[in-house]
Protein backbone atom coordinates (compact mmCIF):
# COMPACT_ATOMS: atom_id res chain seq x y z
CA UNK A 1 0.00 0.00 0.00
CA UNK A 2 1.77 3.50 -1.09
CA UNK A 3 0.80 6.95 0.29
CA UNK A 4 1.81 9.31 -1.48
CA UNK A 5 1.68 13.70 -1.22
CA UNK A 6 1.77 16.55 -3.38
CA UNK A 7 4.61 18.92 -1.79
CA UNK A 8 5.07 22.48 -3.04
CA UNK A 9 8.61 21.80 -2.50
CA UNK A 10 9.67 18.76 -3.42
CA UNK A 11 6.91 17.35 -5.80
CA UNK A 12 5.35 14.30 -5.23
CA UNK A 13 6.35 12.08 -2.23
CA UNK A 14 5.46 8.29 -2.01
CA UNK A 15 6.33 5.87 0.85
CA UNK A 16 5.59 1.99 1.11
CA UNK A 17 6.06 0.28 4.64
CA UNK A 18 7.97 -2.43 3.62
CA UNK A 19 7.38 -4.06 7.01
CA UNK A 20 3.59 -3.02 6.84
CA UNK A 21 2.67 -7.07 6.40
CA UNK A 22 5.37 -8.12 8.81
CA UNK A 23 4.00 -6.59 11.67
CA UNK A 24 1.01 -9.18 11.93
CA UNK A 25 4.19 -10.66 13.61
CA UNK A 26 3.21 -9.57 16.75
CA UNK A 27 0.06 -10.94 16.93
CA UNK A 28 2.13 -14.25 16.99
CA UNK A 29 4.18 -13.47 19.58
CA UNK A 30 1.72 -13.42 22.85
CA UNK A 31 0.96 -17.10 21.61
CA UNK A 32 4.51 -18.69 21.73
CA UNK A 33 3.18 -20.68 24.82
CA UNK A 34 0.71 -22.29 23.32
CA UNK A 35 3.16 -24.10 20.85
CA UNK A 36 4.28 -26.09 23.95
CA UNK A 37 0.81 -27.24 24.80
CA UNK A 38 0.32 -27.78 21.38
CA UNK A 39 3.35 -30.09 20.69
CA UNK A 40 2.32 -31.81 24.22
CA UNK A 41 -1.27 -32.54 22.71
CA UNK A 42 0.17 -33.74 19.28
CA UNK A 43 2.72 -35.90 20.47
CA UNK A 44 2.11 -36.81 24.18
CA UNK A 45 5.27 -35.65 25.36
CA UNK A 46 5.84 -33.18 27.58
CA UNK A 47 9.75 -32.19 26.47
CA UNK A 48 7.43 -29.87 24.37
CA UNK A 49 6.72 -27.69 26.83
CA UNK A 50 10.43 -26.74 26.96
CA UNK A 51 10.22 -25.18 23.34
CA UNK A 52 8.57 -22.11 24.10
CA UNK A 53 11.75 -20.24 25.82
CA UNK A 54 13.61 -21.86 22.85
CA UNK A 55 11.55 -20.19 20.54
CA UNK A 56 11.89 -17.14 22.76
CA UNK A 57 15.53 -16.63 23.76
CA UNK A 58 17.11 -19.17 20.35
CA UNK A 59 15.02 -17.79 17.67
CA UNK A 60 14.76 -14.13 18.67
CA UNK A 61 18.54 -13.33 18.33
CA UNK A 62 19.07 -16.25 15.79
CA UNK A 63 16.43 -14.11 13.60
CA UNK A 64 17.87 -10.96 14.54
CA UNK A 65 21.13 -12.22 13.04
CA UNK A 66 19.64 -13.72 10.38
CA UNK A 67 16.94 -10.45 8.88
CA UNK A 68 19.52 -8.08 10.03
CA UNK A 69 18.97 -4.58 10.36
CA UNK A 70 16.71 -2.10 8.65
CA UNK A 71 17.17 1.82 8.64
CA UNK A 72 14.01 2.46 6.58
CA UNK A 73 12.34 6.00 8.06
CA UNK A 74 8.97 7.11 6.23
CA UNK A 75 9.08 10.50 4.88
CA UNK A 76 7.78 12.99 7.71
CA UNK A 77 5.69 14.62 5.56
CA UNK A 78 3.24 11.70 5.06
CA UNK A 79 3.79 10.42 8.90
CA UNK A 80 -0.07 11.83 9.23
CA UNK A 81 -1.07 9.67 7.09
CA UNK A 82 0.73 6.54 8.01
CA UNK A 83 -0.36 7.46 11.66
CA UNK A 84 -3.95 7.20 10.54
CA UNK A 85 -3.99 4.21 9.26
CA UNK A 86 -6.12 2.36 11.14
CA UNK A 87 -4.25 -1.00 10.12
CA UNK A 88 -2.03 -0.62 12.78
CA UNK A 89 -3.61 0.50 15.47
CA UNK A 90 -5.62 -2.50 15.28
CA UNK A 91 -2.63 -4.64 15.49
CA UNK A 92 -2.35 -3.20 18.91
CA UNK A 93 -6.18 -4.01 19.98
CA UNK A 94 -6.05 -7.04 19.12
CA UNK A 95 -3.25 -8.26 20.91
CA UNK A 96 -4.83 -7.55 23.94
CA UNK A 97 -7.49 -10.21 24.31
CA UNK A 98 -4.92 -12.71 23.00
CA UNK A 99 -2.69 -11.83 26.14
CA UNK A 100 -5.60 -13.13 28.09
CA UNK A 101 -6.64 -16.23 25.29
CA UNK A 102 -2.77 -17.57 26.25
CA UNK A 103 -2.74 -16.35 30.24
CA UNK A 104 -6.27 -18.18 30.55
CA UNK A 105 -5.36 -20.74 28.51
CA UNK A 106 -1.82 -22.17 29.81
CA UNK A 107 -3.96 -21.47 33.40
CA UNK A 108 -6.13 -24.16 32.28
CA UNK A 109 -3.48 -26.65 30.66
CA UNK A 110 -1.15 -26.21 33.93
CA UNK A 111 -4.50 -26.74 36.14
CA UNK A 112 -6.01 -29.10 35.00
CA UNK A 113 -2.55 -31.76 33.54
CA UNK A 114 -0.77 -33.91 35.55
CA UNK A 115 2.62 -32.01 34.31
CA UNK A 116 6.50 -32.95 35.32
CA UNK A 117 7.63 -30.18 37.92
CA UNK A 118 10.02 -29.04 35.12
CA UNK A 119 7.12 -29.12 32.52
CA UNK A 120 5.20 -26.88 35.13
CA UNK A 121 8.25 -24.53 35.71
CA UNK A 122 8.76 -24.14 31.80
CA UNK A 123 5.31 -23.46 30.42
CA UNK A 124 4.90 -21.07 33.50
CA UNK A 125 7.94 -19.05 32.83
CA UNK A 126 7.38 -19.16 29.34
CA UNK A 127 4.05 -17.65 29.85
CA UNK A 128 4.93 -14.87 32.01
CA UNK A 129 7.66 -13.97 29.17
CA UNK A 130 4.98 -14.05 26.88
CA UNK A 131 2.68 -11.80 29.38
CA UNK A 132 5.69 -9.38 30.05
CA UNK A 133 5.00 -8.43 26.36
CA UNK A 134 1.81 -7.49 27.41
CA UNK A 135 3.46 -4.74 29.09
CA UNK A 136 5.41 -3.52 25.68
CA UNK A 137 1.72 -3.32 24.55
CA UNK A 138 0.26 -1.47 27.57
CA UNK A 139 3.13 1.09 26.91
CA UNK A 140 2.79 1.53 23.20
CA UNK A 141 -1.23 2.23 24.10
CA UNK A 142 -0.91 3.65 27.14
CA UNK A 143 1.17 6.65 25.28
CA UNK A 144 -1.41 7.70 23.05
CA UNK A 145 -4.14 10.08 23.88
CA UNK A 146 -7.73 8.81 22.85
CA UNK A 147 -9.75 7.11 25.65
CA UNK A 148 -10.02 4.09 24.04
CA UNK A 149 -6.37 3.31 23.61
CA UNK A 150 -5.80 4.22 27.55
CA UNK A 151 -8.78 1.94 28.67
CA UNK A 152 -6.60 -1.03 27.09
CA UNK A 153 -3.79 -0.01 28.23
CA UNK A 154 -4.87 -0.53 31.48
CA UNK A 155 -6.77 -3.73 30.54
CA UNK A 156 -4.04 -6.04 29.49
CA UNK A 157 -1.73 -4.55 32.13
CA UNK A 158 -3.88 -6.28 34.16
CA UNK A 159 -2.67 -9.45 32.91
CA UNK A 160 0.82 -9.40 34.42
CA UNK A 161 -0.72 -7.76 37.20
CA UNK A 162 1.60 -4.73 36.38
CA UNK A 163 -1.57 -1.73 36.46
CA UNK A 164 0.89 1.21 38.25
CA UNK A 165 3.07 0.95 35.00
CA UNK A 166 1.67 3.13 32.35
CA UNK A 167 1.42 6.15 35.17
CA UNK A 168 4.78 5.31 36.43
CA UNK A 169 6.14 5.16 32.71
CA UNK A 170 4.26 7.96 31.00
CA UNK A 171 4.20 10.46 34.15
CA UNK A 172 7.52 9.09 35.97
CA UNK A 173 10.37 7.75 33.36
CA UNK A 174 9.94 9.78 30.78
CA UNK A 175 10.04 13.05 33.13
CA UNK A 176 13.63 11.48 35.23
CA UNK A 177 15.15 9.49 32.03
CA UNK A 178 18.31 8.83 32.09
CA UNK A 179 19.10 10.74 35.37
CA UNK A 180 20.12 9.03 39.10
CA UNK A 181 16.80 9.89 40.12
CA UNK A 182 14.80 7.53 37.71
CA UNK A 183 14.81 3.99 39.24
CA UNK A 184 14.14 2.77 36.01
CA UNK A 185 17.43 4.14 34.17
CA UNK A 186 20.14 1.62 34.78
CA UNK A 187 23.47 2.63 36.16
CA UNK A 188 26.96 1.56 34.54
CA UNK A 189 28.24 -0.70 37.27
CA UNK A 190 25.08 -2.04 38.27
CA UNK A 191 23.90 -5.67 37.56
CA UNK A 192 20.53 -6.20 36.42
CA UNK A 193 20.29 -8.17 39.93
CA UNK A 194 20.50 -4.99 41.70
CA UNK A 195 18.91 -3.12 39.34
CA UNK A 196 15.95 -5.41 39.62
CA UNK A 197 15.98 -4.29 43.00
CA UNK A 198 15.83 -0.97 42.74
CA UNK A 199 13.57 -0.76 39.70
CA UNK A 200 10.59 -3.14 40.99
CA UNK A 201 9.83 -1.24 44.00
CA UNK A 202 11.02 2.07 42.86
CA UNK A 203 8.84 2.61 40.07
CA UNK A 204 6.03 1.59 41.97
CA UNK A 205 6.22 3.91 44.73
CA UNK A 206 6.60 6.70 41.75
CA UNK A 207 3.61 5.45 40.05
CA UNK A 208 1.72 5.62 43.04
CA UNK A 209 2.85 9.31 44.31
CA UNK A 210 2.26 10.42 40.90
CA UNK A 211 -1.88 9.66 41.28
CA UNK A 212 -1.83 10.33 45.02
CA UNK A 213 -0.69 13.91 43.50
CA UNK A 214 -2.95 13.39 41.10
CA UNK A 215 -6.25 12.75 43.20
CA UNK A 216 -5.81 14.88 45.90
CA UNK A 217 -5.85 17.35 43.13
CA UNK A 218 -9.19 16.36 42.16
CA UNK A 219 -9.95 16.09 45.50
CA UNK A 220 -11.09 12.67 45.20
CA UNK A 221 -10.29 9.76 47.78
CA UNK A 222 -7.05 8.20 46.82
CA UNK A 223 -8.67 4.66 47.68
CA UNK A 224 -11.38 4.96 45.39
CA UNK A 225 -12.61 3.80 41.65
CA UNK A 226 -10.81 6.88 40.56
CA UNK A 227 -7.81 5.71 41.15
CA UNK A 228 -6.35 4.69 37.75
CA UNK A 229 -3.71 1.85 39.22
CA UNK A 230 -6.53 0.21 41.49
CA UNK A 231 -8.59 -0.09 38.52
CA UNK A 232 -5.88 -2.43 36.66
CA UNK A 233 -5.29 -4.16 39.99
CA UNK A 234 -9.05 -4.78 40.36
CA UNK A 235 -9.21 -6.72 37.29
CA UNK A 236 -5.54 -8.63 38.07
CA UNK A 237 -7.61 -9.47 41.39
CA UNK A 238 -10.62 -10.51 40.11
CA UNK A 239 -8.47 -12.67 37.47
CA UNK A 240 -5.95 -14.66 39.85
CA UNK A 241 -8.28 -15.01 42.88
CA UNK A 242 -10.66 -16.55 40.06
CA UNK A 243 -7.97 -19.12 39.12
CA UNK A 244 -7.45 -20.50 42.31
CA UNK A 245 -10.28 -20.71 43.27
CA UNK A 246 -11.47 -22.63 40.08
CA UNK A 247 -8.26 -24.64 40.33
CA UNK A 248 -6.90 -25.06 43.90
CA UNK A 249 -3.26 -24.28 45.09
CA UNK A 250 -1.52 -25.29 42.17
CA UNK A 251 -2.38 -21.97 40.89
CA UNK A 252 -0.35 -20.39 43.83
CA UNK A 253 3.19 -21.13 42.38
CA UNK A 254 1.86 -20.43 38.73
CA UNK A 255 0.77 -17.18 38.95
CA UNK A 256 3.70 -16.00 41.44
CA UNK A 257 6.42 -17.00 38.75
CA UNK A 258 4.14 -16.04 35.78
CA UNK A 259 3.99 -12.63 37.62
CA UNK A 260 7.68 -12.05 38.42
CA UNK A 261 8.75 -13.03 35.14
CA UNK A 262 6.09 -10.83 33.69
CA UNK A 263 7.74 -7.94 35.22
CA UNK A 264 11.32 -9.68 34.40
CA UNK A 265 10.77 -8.69 31.19
CA UNK A 266 10.12 -4.78 31.59
CA UNK A 267 13.26 -5.00 33.92
CA UNK A 268 15.46 -6.37 31.35
CA UNK A 269 14.10 -4.10 28.62
CA UNK A 270 14.75 -0.84 31.58
CA UNK A 271 17.82 -2.52 32.03
CA UNK A 272 19.37 -1.52 28.39
CA UNK A 273 17.45 0.96 27.38
CA UNK A 274 19.28 3.70 29.13
CA UNK A 275 22.16 1.79 30.68
CA UNK A 276 24.73 4.34 31.91
CA UNK A 277 23.44 7.07 29.98
CA UNK A 278 23.21 10.78 31.99
CA UNK A 279 21.57 13.81 31.43
CA UNK A 280 23.70 17.02 32.39
CA UNK A 281 22.60 19.95 34.91
CA UNK A 282 21.49 23.01 33.46
CA UNK A 283 22.43 26.23 35.20
CA UNK A 284 19.22 26.08 36.63
CA UNK A 285 19.68 23.00 38.57
CA UNK A 286 17.20 21.27 36.31
CA UNK A 287 18.28 18.46 34.00
CA UNK A 288 18.76 19.00 30.23
CA UNK A 289 15.94 18.13 28.09
CA UNK A 290 16.08 13.92 27.28
CA UNK A 291 18.38 14.47 23.50
CA UNK A 292 18.32 11.24 21.45
CA UNK A 293 22.19 10.26 22.57
CA UNK A 294 20.24 9.17 26.04
CA UNK A 295 18.64 5.99 24.93
CA UNK A 296 19.88 2.83 23.47
CA UNK A 297 18.79 1.51 20.16
CA UNK A 298 18.32 -1.16 18.01
CA UNK A 299 17.15 -1.79 14.14
CA UNK A 300 16.97 -5.20 13.96
CA UNK A 301 14.07 -6.57 12.20
CA UNK A 302 12.82 -9.34 13.89
CA UNK A 303 12.77 -8.17 17.49
CA UNK A 304 11.77 -4.47 16.14
CA UNK A 305 8.86 -6.56 14.59
CA UNK A 306 7.84 -8.43 18.10
CA UNK A 307 8.00 -5.28 20.33
CA UNK A 308 6.20 -2.55 18.03
CA UNK A 309 9.69 -0.86 17.40
CA UNK A 310 10.52 -0.39 21.45
CA UNK A 311 14.01 -0.55 20.19
CA UNK A 312 13.84 2.97 18.42
CA UNK A 313 13.72 4.44 21.70
CA UNK A 314 15.60 7.50 21.15
CA UNK A 315 12.91 8.68 19.68
CA UNK A 316 10.60 7.59 21.10
CA UNK A 317 11.92 9.61 24.01
CA UNK A 318 11.84 12.60 22.24
CA UNK A 319 8.44 12.12 20.77
CA UNK A 320 6.45 9.63 23.40
CA UNK A 321 2.92 9.78 21.41
CA UNK A 322 4.48 9.16 17.85
CA UNK A 323 2.83 5.82 16.93
CA UNK A 324 5.22 2.90 16.33
CA UNK A 325 4.62 2.48 12.54
CA UNK A 326 6.31 6.42 12.25
CA UNK A 327 9.34 5.65 14.69
CA UNK A 328 12.32 6.78 12.90
CA UNK A 329 16.18 5.33 12.93
CA UNK A 330 18.86 8.21 13.32
CA UNK A 331 22.51 7.72 12.33
CA UNK A 332 24.97 8.22 14.97
CA UNK A 333 23.25 7.49 17.90
CA UNK A 334 24.01 4.69 20.75
CA UNK A 335 23.50 1.51 19.72
CA UNK A 336 23.51 -1.67 21.29
CA UNK A 337 25.25 -5.00 19.02
CA UNK A 338 22.14 -7.11 19.25
CA UNK A 339 18.14 -6.47 19.44
CA UNK A 340 16.69 -6.98 22.95
CA UNK A 341 16.56 -10.93 22.87
CA UNK A 342 20.36 -11.22 22.39
CA UNK A 343 21.03 -8.42 24.42
CA UNK A 344 18.36 -9.91 27.25
CA UNK A 345 20.54 -12.83 27.34
CA UNK A 346 23.71 -10.76 27.95
CA UNK A 347 22.49 -8.80 30.63
CA UNK A 348 21.54 -11.72 32.37
CA UNK A 349 25.50 -12.80 32.57
CA UNK A 350 27.26 -9.38 34.39
CA UNK A 351 30.35 -10.17 33.59
CA UNK A 352 29.90 -10.20 29.91
CA UNK A 353 27.44 -7.15 30.03
CA UNK A 354 30.38 -5.14 31.32
CA UNK A 355 32.67 -6.50 28.73
CA UNK A 356 30.37 -5.87 26.26
CA UNK A 357 28.65 -2.45 26.96
CA UNK A 358 31.20 -0.50 29.24
CA UNK A 359 33.09 0.05 26.05
CA UNK A 360 30.48 0.90 24.15
CA UNK A 361 29.62 3.22 26.38
CA UNK A 362 32.63 5.25 27.27
CA UNK A 363 32.75 5.38 23.62
CA UNK A 364 29.95 7.48 23.12
CA UNK A 365 30.64 10.86 21.22
CA UNK A 366 28.97 13.14 23.65
CA UNK A 367 31.10 11.27 26.35
CA UNK A 368 34.00 10.68 24.84
CA UNK A 369 35.88 8.12 28.13
CA UNK A 370 34.60 10.67 30.53
CA UNK A 371 32.87 9.15 33.58
CA UNK A 372 31.44 12.36 35.09
CA UNK A 373 29.50 12.16 31.74
CA UNK A 374 27.87 8.17 33.02
CA UNK A 375 24.89 7.36 35.28
CA UNK A 376 27.58 5.53 37.52
CA UNK A 377 26.25 3.44 40.47
CA UNK A 378 27.69 5.07 43.66
CA UNK A 379 28.73 1.97 44.91
CA UNK A 380 30.88 1.02 42.23
CA UNK A 381 31.96 4.51 41.96
CA UNK A 382 35.82 3.68 43.04
CA UNK A 383 36.26 0.75 41.19
CA UNK A 384 35.28 2.04 38.06
CA UNK A 385 37.24 5.41 38.35
CA UNK A 386 40.42 3.06 39.68
CA UNK A 387 39.58 0.72 36.30
CA UNK A 388 38.77 3.79 33.72
CA UNK A 389 40.20 6.50 35.40
CA UNK A 390 42.77 7.54 33.08
CA UNK A 391 40.40 7.69 29.96
CA UNK A 392 38.15 10.20 31.61
CA UNK A 393 41.03 12.84 32.49
CA UNK B 1 -9.06 31.21 22.18
CA UNK B 2 -8.85 34.26 24.45
CA UNK B 3 -9.55 34.96 28.28
CA UNK B 4 -12.06 37.60 29.76
CA UNK B 5 -9.23 39.35 30.35
CA UNK B 6 -8.29 39.67 26.36
CA UNK B 7 -5.54 37.93 26.55
CA UNK B 8 -3.94 34.63 25.09
CA UNK B 9 -5.69 31.38 26.66
CA UNK B 10 -4.10 28.55 25.21
CA UNK B 11 -0.83 27.03 25.59
CA UNK B 12 0.74 24.15 23.83
CA UNK B 13 3.50 21.58 23.56
CA UNK B 14 5.60 21.90 20.86
CA UNK B 15 6.55 18.55 21.48
CA UNK B 16 3.50 16.63 21.11
CA UNK B 17 0.92 19.11 20.34
CA UNK B 18 -1.00 18.95 23.60
CA UNK B 19 -3.04 22.06 24.40
CA UNK B 20 -3.81 23.82 28.04
CA UNK B 21 -7.11 25.22 27.50
CA UNK B 22 -7.64 27.68 30.48
CA UNK B 23 -11.13 28.18 29.98
CA UNK B 24 -11.82 24.31 30.11
CA UNK B 25 -8.78 23.46 32.54
CA UNK B 26 -7.92 19.70 32.80
CA UNK B 27 -9.85 17.60 34.44
CA UNK B 28 -8.00 14.48 34.44
CA UNK B 29 -5.08 16.09 36.20
CA UNK B 30 -7.38 17.37 38.36
CA UNK B 31 -6.63 21.13 36.61
CA UNK B 32 -10.50 23.35 36.88
CA UNK B 33 -12.09 25.17 34.44
CA UNK B 34 -10.49 29.04 34.60
CA UNK B 35 -7.38 27.89 35.65
CA UNK B 36 -4.71 30.58 34.68
CA UNK B 37 -1.45 28.62 33.24
CA UNK B 38 0.67 30.56 35.01
CA UNK B 39 -0.91 29.05 38.21
CA UNK B 40 0.27 25.46 37.19
CA UNK B 41 2.70 24.21 39.42
CA UNK B 42 6.39 24.97 38.54
CA UNK B 43 7.00 21.47 37.70
CA UNK B 44 4.44 21.04 35.42
CA UNK B 45 5.54 18.70 32.86
CA UNK B 46 3.37 18.35 29.56
CA UNK B 47 0.68 15.54 30.79
CA UNK B 48 0.75 13.92 27.26
CA UNK B 49 4.50 13.67 26.82
CA UNK B 50 6.41 14.27 29.99
CA UNK B 51 9.41 16.01 27.73
CA UNK B 52 8.41 18.99 27.71
CA UNK B 53 8.35 21.08 30.62
CA UNK B 54 6.13 24.23 31.48
CA UNK B 55 8.51 27.04 30.25
CA UNK B 56 8.72 25.21 26.93
CA UNK B 57 5.05 25.43 26.31
CA UNK B 58 3.99 28.37 24.15
CA UNK B 59 0.70 30.21 23.80
CA UNK B 60 -1.28 30.10 21.06
CA UNK B 61 -0.79 33.38 18.69
CA UNK B 62 -3.71 35.77 18.54
CA UNK B 63 -5.78 35.23 16.20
Amino acid sequence: MYLAIETPDNGPVTYRDNKRWFWLLSLVNPLIPFVGIAGQVATGSALWLLAPLGLMFLMGPLLDWLFGEDENNPPEVLVPQLEKDTYYRILTYLTVPLHFVVFFGCAIWVGTQDLPWWGFLSLTVAVGFADGFAINTGHELGHKRTRLETTLAKIVLAVPAYGHFWIEHNRGHHRDVATPEDPASSRMGESIYKFARREIPGAFHRAWMIEHERLCRKKVPVWSFNNEILQSYLLTAVMQIGLVATFGWIMIPFLVIHNFFAWWVLTSANYIEHYGLLRNTQEDGRYERCQPYHSWNANHKYSNLLLFHLQRHSDHHANPTRRYQSLRHFDGLPSLPSGYYGMYIVAYIPWLWYKMMDPRLLALPHIDGDLKSINVDPHERQRLYAEYGRASG
Amino acid sequence: MRNMAGQVAEYHCPGCGYVYDESLGDDHEGYPPGMPFAELPDDFVCPACSVRYKEDFVSAKPA
